[in-house]
């Protein structure tokens, strides 16, 4: 006798003590400390806080810790819990003109004001498997920091451009109005260009890799130049209404990076290179650029481009940034779909025998 | 009167704001969902004088720091200040600015056609108007028709302006976009979405 | 024969706390403020879609966040939920959701519609009809009944502000010029009030004729694409047709094999590898009440 699937409820705690287990892995093994992998695990940290929106290294260790190294998992963890937190306030735009800078560099000039600093990279590192890592050892040492240098000392690229009318200058618009809010409100088309790059900062960083390369292979090629790349610290102030001046709050650490990019001109204004713009939150220099790339891709109508490639499409492209939108989506075709297929199924049925009958009579 | 007293002055809203907005929330639904339908909200709250209790608790459940409220000329400034306090609204200057307008009664009700009507492409952002009569059991009777109405209902108002249902009906040519109408007496709750049909 | 499950029947004991480590309901409340403003522009313009600032809940987009986050907004220690994924309680999907709700509410909830005053679905309406003091919240992965034929949102607004759905119309007289008939059997779009073309959500067709007219409110969440829609009580819902090819759901040659219903959706389940088939109702409830009544 047939009888009716029950006990969803036991299956579903079964799957979560199973899957508790399987994060847990072997108890002989140590657990995972919160502060191994914010230390160790830096680079996953930088990107959960990044695409999770939320700046806590501690926060973004638990989430990954609890997503068993799944990046995504573990952004849609902080997003989830950041969406129900109380909202304080905004903070002034950071100024990194201003930052305590880890590590600088340009690709459009040989030497410049501040110099190149490398600071900590991957970029001259070999890629062979260092297996002296598989065990623990001293830990290295770093050499001595250099001075801290002026700010003033270290000028922005774009800055250098700008005062020569080589670049074209981005103006907030009229009144300084408050940009959208992505957290809280629903997108809408058009976007400007504050509510663009807000999306394309929470976006998944291997969406924005392949459609950056894709402008670069010839999908709406702009031809880029990396101006500048700045890691390091910023401050995060905040100016209370009733002290009508800024705080400091804190201070995290952020990377920007600037492109510049072919230069557009019309009949009635001189021809200026164009910019492309990334940031993000701790050390994610590749998503900053592939950023940067997508940025000025979506100018591409502003800019009185013809839009022929989807990385300049800003309803392609900003419909699809968002890991939980697309990965939920995805993962949703999981979920019972019975019903649906029964529907399916029965009009296949029907326009089979139906056809077979004509077939039938017409013989 | 220092900052303390004033503050001390001003009234206490919902006793248990989750729940009561939630209970509140619900009346208003249910009335707009059936036009004709009187609801009423069984709350007390510590209102100033000139807000009726089902208009307060409704600006006071749907109203925060992202709503702008326009307030008719003769609200008291006691209820001026008391809906901003509780929740944070902001306040429109000008009726193009209202996500929600109060009327103090219906002879300081504008024309519809000056609130935020909404566009073709977004007619939900429109104003939602919040108007105190004096009663629900007489006056003039208004039959009403159309979504959320199984046939006819009909509604009995007092005061409401001799054009107003011209008025009403002449707007439903801009459907989708129009203003949306909670009327309150009392504790009582009527409400009015713009596709409602008035008979003339 | 299994004796009818009757402590099913019974709303679970009414918990008066939830887990006070969350907002009740999971939301803070100015999320539920926004999304209750929302709500009420729904229902004041029956099938539009409302564009709500959706939050990131604890289940992943597209598998219910819309219908969860609605349903939070609305929900209250007055209330009996009832939460069922294609019409069945215990579908680990539906038995996601109403923990969800007994953790973060501490409300009744039940497996019986006619019990129910919130009922939560995905993908079917109930058998038993609904009435007036009952709420349905559909979840919607797909909001915009359009956008299989036109994906950008700009134009799809366009069309609906201007009424110019005949995208839609040709999509449907190429199905029977293919095909001979509509080949769109879920999902099937309907005009709402006369006015906005609207995804019904993925109910098979055969579910569409219950929204009409019908008593209770019928809302609609899409937490993925961040819209809200709804349909009031007693509003016109018609399938869209040709005058000469009128709207044509579901039918079986079976009835349940369990409670002998011929008017209800039929699952069809595969009993052995020779083919062997039989046919259950989708709706658990309705299938169990019409067992329990049976003589």
């Amino acid at each position: 006798m047939y009888v009716a699937v029950k006990g969803g409820e036991r299956a579903i705690e079964n799957s979560l003590a199973l899957l508790a287990s399987q994060r847990r892995g072997d108890p002989q093994v140590p657990e995972l400390t919160l502060q191994q992998i914010r230390e160790q695990m830096r680079l996953a940290v930088d990107r959960v806080m990044t695409e999770g929106s939320v700046y806590d290294e501690d926060l973004a260790a638990l989430a990954l810790k609890q997503a068993a190294g799944d990046t995504l998992e573990a952004v849609f963890l902080l997003r989830a819990y950041r969406a129900t937190l109380p909202r304080l306030g905004y903070t002034q735009a950071i100024d990194t003109a201003q930052m305590q800078l880890a590590r600088r560099v340009s690709a459009t000039f040989k030497d410049l004001p501040g110099g190149q600093l490398l600071g900590p990279t991957y970029d001259y590192t070999q890629r062979l498997l260092d297996f002296s890592l598989a065990a623990a050892a001293e830990p290295p040492v770093a050499p001595e920091s250099p001075m801290e240098v002026e700010a003033a000392a270290v000028p922005r690229v774009m800055d250098l451009l700008a005062a020569e009318g080589l670049i074209e200058v981005c103006q907030p618009r009229e009144g300084d109005p408050a940009p959208a809010d992505l957290t809280r409100d629903p997108l809408h088309f058009p976007a400007d260009r504050p509510t663009r790059l807000q999306n394309l900062a929470r976006g998944d960083e291997g969406f924005l890799l392949a459609l950056g390369y894709s402008t670069q292979r010839g999908y709406a090629h702009s031809h880029p130049f990396a101006a500048e790349i700045r890691f390091g610290r910023v401050e995060i102030e905040i100016e209370p209404d009733e002290l009508g001046f800024a705080v400091s709050i804190g201070d995290i650490d952020v990377t920007e990076c600037q492109m510049v990019n072919q230069f557009a001109g019309s009949a009635t204004e001189l021809p200026r290179f164009t910019r492309g713009y990334g940031l993000c939150f701790g050390h994610c220099e590749r998503k900053a650029m592939a950023m940067a790339l997508v940025d000025r891709a979506l100018c591409a109508a502003e800019l009185g481009e013809d839009v022929v490639a989807p990385a300049q499409m800003p309803e392609f492209v900003l419909s699809h940034s968002d890991s939980l939108e697309a990965s939920g989506f995805v993962a949703h075709l999981k979920l019972p779909h019975y019903v649906d297929f029964q529907a399916e199924l029965e009009l296949l049925r029907r326009m089979r025998s139906r056809d077979i009958a004509t077939a039938a009579e017409a013989a | 009167m220092n900052a303390a007293q004033d503050l001390a002055a001003i009234g206490t809203g919902f006793s248990d704001a989750i729940f009561d907005s939630q209970r509140v929330f619900r009346a208003a639904l249910d009335v707009l969902s059936r036009p004709g339908k009187i609801g009423e909200i069984a709350l007390s709250i510590d209102l100033p004088r000139g807000l009726h209790l089902a208009a307060g608790a409704t600006l006071l459940a749907l109203l925060d720091q992202d709503t702008r409220l326009w307030l008719s000329p003769s609200v008291p400034p006691d209820v001026a200040r008391y809906l901003r306090f509780h929740t944070s609204c902001q306040q429109a200057v000008e009726l193009e600015q209202a996500d929600f307008a109060l009327i103090a009664h219906p002879g300081e009700l504008p024309p519809l056609a000056a609130f935020v009507q909404g566009t073709a492409d977004f007619p939900d952002r429109s104003t939602t108007i919040v108007l105190q009569v004096s009663s629900f059991m007489e006056g003039e009777r208004y039959v009403l028709s159309g979504p959320g109405i199984a046939g006819r209902s009909d509604i009995t108002v007092p005061g409401l302006d001799a054009d107003f249902v011209a008025g009403w009906n002449a707007r439903r040519r801009s459907l989708p976009c129009g203003v949306d109408l909670f009327l309150v007496a009392g504790n009582q709750l009527v409400g009015l979405p713009r596709t409602t049909r008035i008979e003339a | 024969m299994n004796a009818p499950d009757r402590s099913a029947l019974a709303p679970a004991a009414y918990a008066s706390t939830w887990e006070t480590n969350f907002n009740f309901a999971y939301l803070d409340e100015r999320s539920k403020r926004m999304i209750r403003r929302a709500i009420l522009k729904a229902v004041a313009i029956p099938g539009y879609q409302v564009p709500f600032g959706s939050r990131e809940m604890p289940l992943p987009y597209g598998w219910g966040t819309g219908g969860i986050q609605v349903t939070a907004s609305i929900i209250g220690p007055d209330d009996v939920l009832k939460v069922i994924d294609q019409g069945a309680d215990d579908t680990v999907n539906a038995v996601n959701i109403r923990r969800f709700f007994q953790r973060t509410t501490g409300v009744r909830t039940t497996e019986s519609t006619a019990a129910a005053t919130v009922i939560q679905t995905r993908h079917r309406i109930p058998e038993v009809p609904l009435s007036a003091h009952q709420i349905l919240v559909y979840q919607v992965p797909v909001p915009e009944p359009l956008q299989r034929l036109e994906p950008r949102e700009v134009e799809t607004r366009r069309m609906h502000g201007l009424s110019e759905y005949g995208l839609m119309h040709v999509k449907f007289y190429e199905d029977i010029a293919r095909y001979g008939h509509i080949v769109t059997t879920y999902d099937y779009p309907v005009m709402v009030d006369g006015r906005y073309l609207m995804s019904p959500s993925p109910i098979p067709a055969f579910d569409n004729p219950k929204m009409h007219m019908n008593p209770a409110l019928q809302l609609f969440g899409a937490g993925r694409e961040k819209r809200i829609y709804a349909v009031p009580p007693h509003t016109a819902v018609e399938s869209l047709a040709f005058d000469d090819y009128p709207f044509a759901p579901q039918r079986w040659d079976a009835v349940c094999a369990i409670c002998a219903a011929a008017d209800s959706f039929l699952d069809e389940v595969i009993t052995d590898d020779r083919g062997g088939r039989m046919h259950v109702c989708s709706d658990t409830d309705y299938c169990r009440t019409r067992q329990a009544a049976a003589p």
